[in-house]
């Protein structure tokens, strides 16, 4: 085959993926954009006959929608903050030091991601409620940063992998001390990637439905609130609140894209 | 770590096989088992997995052998491929409720194509492989990209050598794929092997939302009975067994996959 015959044939392959990847969302944002009228009429086109905000304005107004919101956006800044505060020392401690168990806490750690992890809401909901932690903030926090930290610290070991260690140490025989070293040298250099992994698992969070459907009543967060009322709530709500909860997550995943890859131990570099 | 994951899973097991003044029982799972749900929901999940993990592994593959190639626009290529990760399964099964419902996008396109006349109701009890359909469209959009970054990972760590090596000796591009890459490959694949099926037993959200009760999986089902019926510890019975499968699952791969050489995986 003629290089430019492969050449064309690689474009067109991956053009072709990339619509089944963003038609759908595409679509999503024009059903949200979709007066509802037109849901009822019947040829229905795909481009709405008008553009409006009257399905995302009657989403927003919803009882019980503004609210969760603010849950979920204080939930998924908690469990940032805590397993970020948890996780990264783990991650440092994996990649730094050979301590006993460490082996140990690395297989830990993968068999913590073997078990269905938001199915161990179910039995966390009734010793919430003996904890009195059920229907709180505070406990769907907990869960989600349970199901965050295994990423966590492995990415944060990856992260920390990538600092030579060399560097803290030079910074040592030049008479900072090890925190020092840490602080000055380390730190600056890490802190891309760990707020790349601080966004991943926001968006883990403000995406997470099982667990914070089972762990609240009416305390909950969006997309247990979607969720709970998706029997009684007609389609133009739907879409709204799905698009709704895809914006800011599709933002913060483009923000990191160039850590998503590093994230997983991989760089694009030519 | 030790509070939540082995504290609930001792819990789970407790909950499902004690009653209420704590007598052992195995009346909890028997009352799973002999609901209606419980067959249809093992089968389900069962076959969820079986259709959506092969469809991802080879989507994925394409995809991280397109932007592995590195041509111009690799990069943006990449991006694109792993927008729908931020996306929750819940929103997923929403943006596909809006083409697959009756007035969705799937039949405005066949009428405005003079394919049909009468909007279609695809997601009924009446056609159980519509909603079966429309649930592995929803789960392989939406999951790939995991799959795809994972394959990509190990894909950049084949040292060019090899590649170099298979061109010297004259290899097609299809058996350098199938006789060097793949091989190379085999941890990254098992790795991501093991977290989608873990993942695809799990499924729930897109299940809910495109159809409601009508295609029970194990995870729903455990969802119904604590949500709507009130019973944690039926739920657990459900919980349980979910764990046990994926269990059960991860260990068969690490039997049957086992790399034959000392190679380690990825993650």
């Amino acid at each position: 085959m003629p290089l430019w015959l492969r050449r064309s044939a690689h474009y067109l392959l991956a053009t072709v993926l990339a619509l089944w990847t963003l038609i759908p969302i595409v679509l999503i944002g024009l059903a949200a954009l979709t007066p509802r009228s037109d849901f009822f009429t019947w040829p229905r086109t795909i481009i709405p006959s008008q553009f409006s905000l009257e399905s995302l304005r009657f989403f927003v107004n919803s009882f019980g929608i503004l609210r969760s919101t603010v849950n979920s956006l204080v939930v998924a800044l908690a469990t940032v903050v805590i397993s970020l505060l948890l996780g990264a020392p783990a991650g440092y401690a994996l990649t730094r030091f050979r301590f006993r168990g460490r082996e140990a806490f690395q297989t830990g750690i993968l068999v913590t991601r073997m078990f269905p992890t938001s199915i161990l809401a179910v039995p966390l909901a009734v010793t919430f409620i003996r904890w009195r932690l059920y229907d709180t903030l505070l406990g769907v926090t907990l869960m989600h940063v349970t199901l965050a930290l295994p990423f966590v610290v492995i990415i944060t070991a990856g992260v920390f992998t990538r600092v030579p260690k060399d560097l803290e140490e030079a910074a040592q025989t030049l008479g900072c001390s090890r925190l020092g070293a840490f602080f000055r040298v380390s730190l600056p250099l890490i802190l891309p990637g760990l707020a790349a992994s601080g966004i991943l698992t926001f968006v883990m969070s403000w995406n997470e439905v099982f667990a914070a459907t089972i762990l609240t009543v009416n305390n909950r967060t969006l997309p247990a609130q979607i969720m709970g009322t998706l029997g009684a709530s007609p389609l133009y709500f739907k879409f709204a609140g799905g698009f709704f909860m895809i914006v800011p997550a599709i933002l913060f995943i483009l923000a990191i894209r160039r850590y998503l890859i590093n994230l997983w131990g991989v760089s694009i570099n030519k | 770590m030790l509070v939540f994951f082995v504290v609930p899973l001792v819990q789970v097991f407790l909950l499902s096989i004690r009653t209420e003044d704590g007598a052992f029982t195995l009346l909890h799972f028997q009352r799973m088992a002999s609901d209606v749900y419980f067959t249809r929901a093992l089968k389900n999940t069962f076959l969820i997995t079986v259709i959506v993990v092969p469809a991802q592994l080879v989507l994925a593959m394409t995809m991280a052998l397109i932007v592995n190639r590195k041509l111009r626009g690799s990069m943006l290529y990449l991006s694109i491929f792993a927008i729908p990760m931020s996306i929750s399964d819940l929103a997923s099964g929403l943006i596909w409720l809006s083409i697959f419902t009756e007035r969705g996008y799937l039949n405005a396109a066949l009428q405005g194509a003079g394919l049909i006349d009468r909007a279609v109701i695809y997601l009924s009890h009446q056609s159980p492989q519509w909603l079966l359909g429309a649930l592995v469209i929803s789960e392989v959009w939406r999951a790939t990209p995991l799959v795809m970054l994972i394959l990509l990972a190990g894909l950049q760590m084949i040292a060019k050598d090899y590649l170099e090596a298979a061109d010297t000796f004259g290899a097609t591009p299809w058996q350098r794929f199938r006789l060097v890459i793949l091989p190379l490959l085999r941890p990254s694949i098992q790795t991501a092997l093991v977290i989608r099926t873990m993942l695809a037993l799990q499924v729930f959200g897109p299940v809910v939302v495109l159809t409601g009760r009508l295609l029970p999986v194990l995870a729903s089902e455990s969802y119904f009975w604590y949500e709507l019926i009130r019973n944690e510890r039926v739920a657990s019975a459900y919980a349980l067994t979910l764990t046990l499968l994926s269990i059960l699952v991860t260990w068969g791969y690490f039997v049957f996959l086992r790399p034959k050489d000392d190679q380690i995986g990825v993650v």
